[in-house]
């Protein structure tokens, strides 16, 4: 017990980084994955070739390559970013690419008749999406929206390889200093109350979208 | 007073309306008939801006307007559409009062105050707060009625009335289109049902198949 608590406070602080690529990824993403998802959707060739092409790198290699790219890679050329922002670009670029896919579908699955009722009821392009294709889709993705965030939680503990002082990098210093298997199995723990967390918000989410149909 | 002159509309070549020439007097009801697949459908959607012409003129009170464009001024055509197409997203009231208060900029309360008066006025009291999933395929309808109504529109159009609705549900569309031309409504009524046309056609357009 004395020694949990002696190393409590370092996987606590590294919690903070972890959940702060969390957070981030998430309110820069989610809004992005919408714009690229509806760009995937124009009749502007040129777009959505470009925007496939994106999606296809995203999905198509590994996260961890991305990372290891981004900050080992990329200063070859001249590039250099912070170690933090290294990760945070490398996660946004990716979960967008993840998330634009989602909604892409979910846009699809919108009748065309909602947005001709809309458009004869003179609302605005943009007040349409806001009001009556947003929330329509939003019904549609949020389960797979809900993997994808989950499965961020988990992802985020590749920010290991670049050096970035995340939970897993803090249990596992701990973890060789002081030879034993306490501070991966308090790891484990702090990341199953993460994404046990994460699955509560999401089951209230869906609850408050089944009031319509 | 809506007047169309020479409307030609073609898909990929293939010619659908030829050379359409109508007019609708104000408070008088117009239905359009004719067999499957003769371009019912697509002259209401190019009366209604969802779809361009080829070429042809379209005059309101005399003065010619072009239905794709015409969307900054005073709401011209209220469409029910076959599936009535409700926002399922929202609620009754909100499905009424949406374009109301974002598009003409009434107020929630003026919005919502002649919301309720047209849902009376359909029959559909107590509904205001029920989503469409809730209601009825008859009690959709008049839902998506009052909600082109809230637009104070100058002409409604109707696409299948009857087609989505149990037979006996006839004759309440026909008295709900009659009550509104009551109140000085003019309306514009695509049906293949021929005895419900003549019931409540001042004037009938009969759309041929072009071969
Ligand atoms: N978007 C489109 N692209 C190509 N062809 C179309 C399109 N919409 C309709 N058509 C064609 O135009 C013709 C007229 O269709 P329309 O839907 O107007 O007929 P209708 O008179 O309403 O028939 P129904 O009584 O079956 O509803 C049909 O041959 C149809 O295949
Ligand atoms: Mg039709």
């Amino acid at each position: 017990m004395n020694y949990v608590s002696q190393i409590l406070p370092s996987l606590i602080s590294g919690t903070g980084t972890t959940l702060s690529i969390f957070f981030w990824t998430l309110i820069i993403s989610v809004p992005l994955g919408i714009l690229v998802g509806l760009g995937m959707i124009t009749n502007f060739k040129p777009l959505t070739w470009l925007i496939d092409v994106y999606v296809w790198l995203m999905r198509g290699t590994p996260l961890l390559l991305q990372l290891i790219f981004v900050f080992y890679g990329l200063p070859i050329i001249g590039i250099v970013f912070q170690r933090y922002d290294a990760a945070l670009f490398a996660f946004i670029l990716n979960y967008t690419a993840y998330f634009a896919e989602i909604f892409r579908g979910g846009l699809q699955a919108i009748p065309v008749g909602q947005y001709e009722s809309a458009r004869v009821l003179r609302l605005t392009n943009w007040q349409t999406l806001r009001k009556i294709v947003i929330p329509q889709v939003v019904k549609i993705v949020l389960p797979s929206i809900g993997n994808e965030v989950i499965n961020l939680i988990k992802d985020s503990s590749l920010v290991y390889v670049i050096g970035l002082g995340d939970l897993l990098r803090a249990g596992n210093v701990a973890m060789a200093r002081d030879v034993t298997l306490v501070p991966m199995v308090l790891v484990a723990v702090i990341y199953l109350l993460l994404t046990a967390v994460c699955t509560v918000v999401l089951k209230r989410l869906e609850k408050h979208y089944s009031a319509w149909r | 007073m809506l007047e169309l002159k020479n409307i030609t509309k073609r898909f990929a070549g293939k010619l659908i309306l030829d050379g359409v020439n109508l007019t609708v007097n104000d408070g008088q009801i117009l239905t359009i008939v004719g067999p499957s697949g003769a371009g019912k459908t697509t002259l209401l959607r190019c009366i209604s801006g969802l779809e361009e012409t080829d070429s042809g003129d379209f005059f309101l009170d005399g003065q010619p307007f072009n239905p794709v464009t015409n969307r900054n001024n005073d709401t011209v055509m209220g469409v029910v559409f076959q599936d009535f197409q409700l926002f399922p997203n929202l609620t009754v009231l909100q499905n009424v009062t949406l374009a109301p208060t974002m598009v003409l900029k009434q107020s929630k309360a003026e919005a919502e105050a002649t919301a309720q008066r047209l849902l009376k006025q359909l029959n559909l009291d107590g509904k205001a707060d029920l989503y469409p999933y809730e209601l009825s395929g008859g009690q959709k309808q008049r839902v998506a009625i009052v909600r082109a109504l809230a637009m104070r529109p100058k002409l409604l159009c109707y696409d299948e009335p009857t087609s989505a609705l149990d037979p006996d549900l006839r004759k309440e569309v026909e008295e709900i289109i009659l009550k509104l031309k009551a109140e000085g409504m003019t309306q514009i009524v695509v049906t293949h049902d021929m005895p419900f046309a003549e019931s409540i056609a001042d004037q009938m357009l009969r759309v041929e198949a072009k071969s």
